[in-house]
């Protein structure tokens, strides 16, 4: 797939490929002040994507007769439903649609990696757009875009439902009991901002490692004719291994949500 | 490779969609999927419930077709008997109007066998007197001796 190799005097190197290929088209002036134009518009495309058929969907949609895709959405929506109904505490409007999406986006985003590596950006150069970095879950931004999103509400649910005492009680007596206050302030910190930390970078982790073994794959094909030969084998394996990843990690995130949601809905536990 | 201000694009876009997919997917379709399954549950209720009523119907059905036989039964007993009433009388009757008959017929053949005896008797007087006239070859008198025929006759 590699339309340059590290032989070629004027292509660029391995290293050059690989860098290239984890830069992203951004504007900005660097530091935090920088839009990644690529993660951007991709994530809003498979937005776009789910706003439509969430859209046609909910509209044509039939309670006796449902076919093809009401039935695929169907067995999504009921198998986040009953996600939710085993492990959250009470109810919460929010939560559903809130888990759906998470699921769904993910997905979608993660599913940006099977495309072939080189496609996209290939097309790219074509029409004079040098760097483009596909898959949106690689970028550090979307991920914690998430989990932040998730965190600030896991810190709203936690006041709405504990109270701003019970939450502040939760950070003093917990898990040590009223003996070891500053050690529980501690404990309960690390604690709560691991949440979204793992999260995040859970994501990102798997899908950044994931691309990158994609670009290393790729580089075998560059290298020689003979390359080919396991960059095919390789490349269907880790894609089909891939499939795996994607919708695990978004699995994962959603259910990390739900449980982090539902462990803010409960009721502080006296020690 | 750090975080940027493509967060909070991100944590919109995010917002965004939570919103939308809630209000356009989650809720109609969640409604949709309780209102079948109540529906479903109600069907199933229904089927069955009528597959009791049915069975209740059949069990009814029996009754009436058994109490139907029965009275069947009863009825044809009631009519035997009836008719064999009816035969009994009939033979009664017809043995009764027999007799009847056979009485008229008797006293009828009696006042025959009577009135030829009259008949007779007449006769033979009237041939007496012929006979004695011409014996005695004289008129009788009729009136004179008639006493004395009668009695003569009477004797016959």
């Amino acid at each position: 797939m590699s339309s340059s190799t590290a032989s070629e005097a004027n292509g660029p190197t391995a290293v050059e490929y690989i860098q290239h290929h984890l830069h992203n088209n951004s504007i900005g002036d660097g530091g935090f002040w920088v839009l990644n134009l690529d993660t951007l518009i991709y994530s809003w495309l498979l937005a776009g994507v789910l706003m439509y058929i969430a859209y046609t969907m909910g509209k044509k949609m039939t309670s006796d007769t449902p076919t093809g895709g009401q039935n695929v959405l169907e067995a999504i929506v009921e198998f986040v439903q009953q996600q939710i109904k085993d492990i959250f505490p009470g109810s919460n409007p929010l939560i559903g649609p809130l888990a759906l999406t998470i699921f769904m986006w993910v997905f979608l985003m993660n599913a940006m990696d099977l495309i072939p590596v080189d496609l996209l950006p290939v097309l790219g150069q074509f029409v004079g757009i040098n760097y483009m970095k596909v898959v949106p879950t690689t970028d550090l931004s979307t991920t914690f875009a998430l989990a932040l999103s998730v965190f600030a509400l896991i810190i709203y649910y936690n006041i709405k439902i504990k109270g701003p005492m019970g939450y502040l009680k939760m950070f003093l007596f917990h898990p040590f009991g009223k003996y070891l206050i500053p050690v529980n302030i501690i404990m309960t910190t690390i604690e709560e901002v691991a949440k979204p930390v793992s999260l995040g970078l859970r994501l990102f982790g798997n899908m950044f490692a994931g691309e990158l073994i994609f670009m290393l794959i790729a580089l075998l094909g560059g290298a020689s004719l003979l390359g080919l030969i396991p960059q095919i084998a390789l490349g269907t394996v880790w894609a089909i291994f891939h499939i795996l990843v994607i919708s695990l990690q978004a699995f994962i995130f959603m259910l990390l949500t739900i449980v982090y949601l539902g462990m803010a809905h409960q009721d502080i536990e006296e020690h | 490779m750090s975080i940027t201000a493509t967060l909070i694009g991100q944590m919109i876009t995010f917002a965004i969609l939570v919103w939308f997919i809630g209000k356009y997917l989650w809720g109609p379709m969640t409604q949709m999927m309780d209102d079948r399954k109540k529906r479903i549950a109600d069907g199933l209720a229904a089927a069955e419930r009528g597959l009791h009523e049915q069975e209740l119907a059949e069990q009814k059905a029996m009754q009436h077709i058994k109490e139907a036989k029965e009275q069947a039964a009863e009825i044809l007993a009631q009519a035997q008997k009836r008719g064999a009433e009816i035969v009994e009388d009939a033979k009664g009757d017809a043995k009764a109007e027999g007799e009847r008959l056979i009485t008229a017929a008797n006293a009828e053949i009696e006042q025959e066998v009577n009135r030829a005896k009259e008949a007779l008797r007449a006769q033979v007087v009237d041939i007496t007197i012929a006979a004695a006239g011409k014996i005695v070859k004289k008129e009788i008198d009729a009136k004179a001796h008639g006493e004395l025929l009668k009695d003569v006759v009477g004797q016959i």
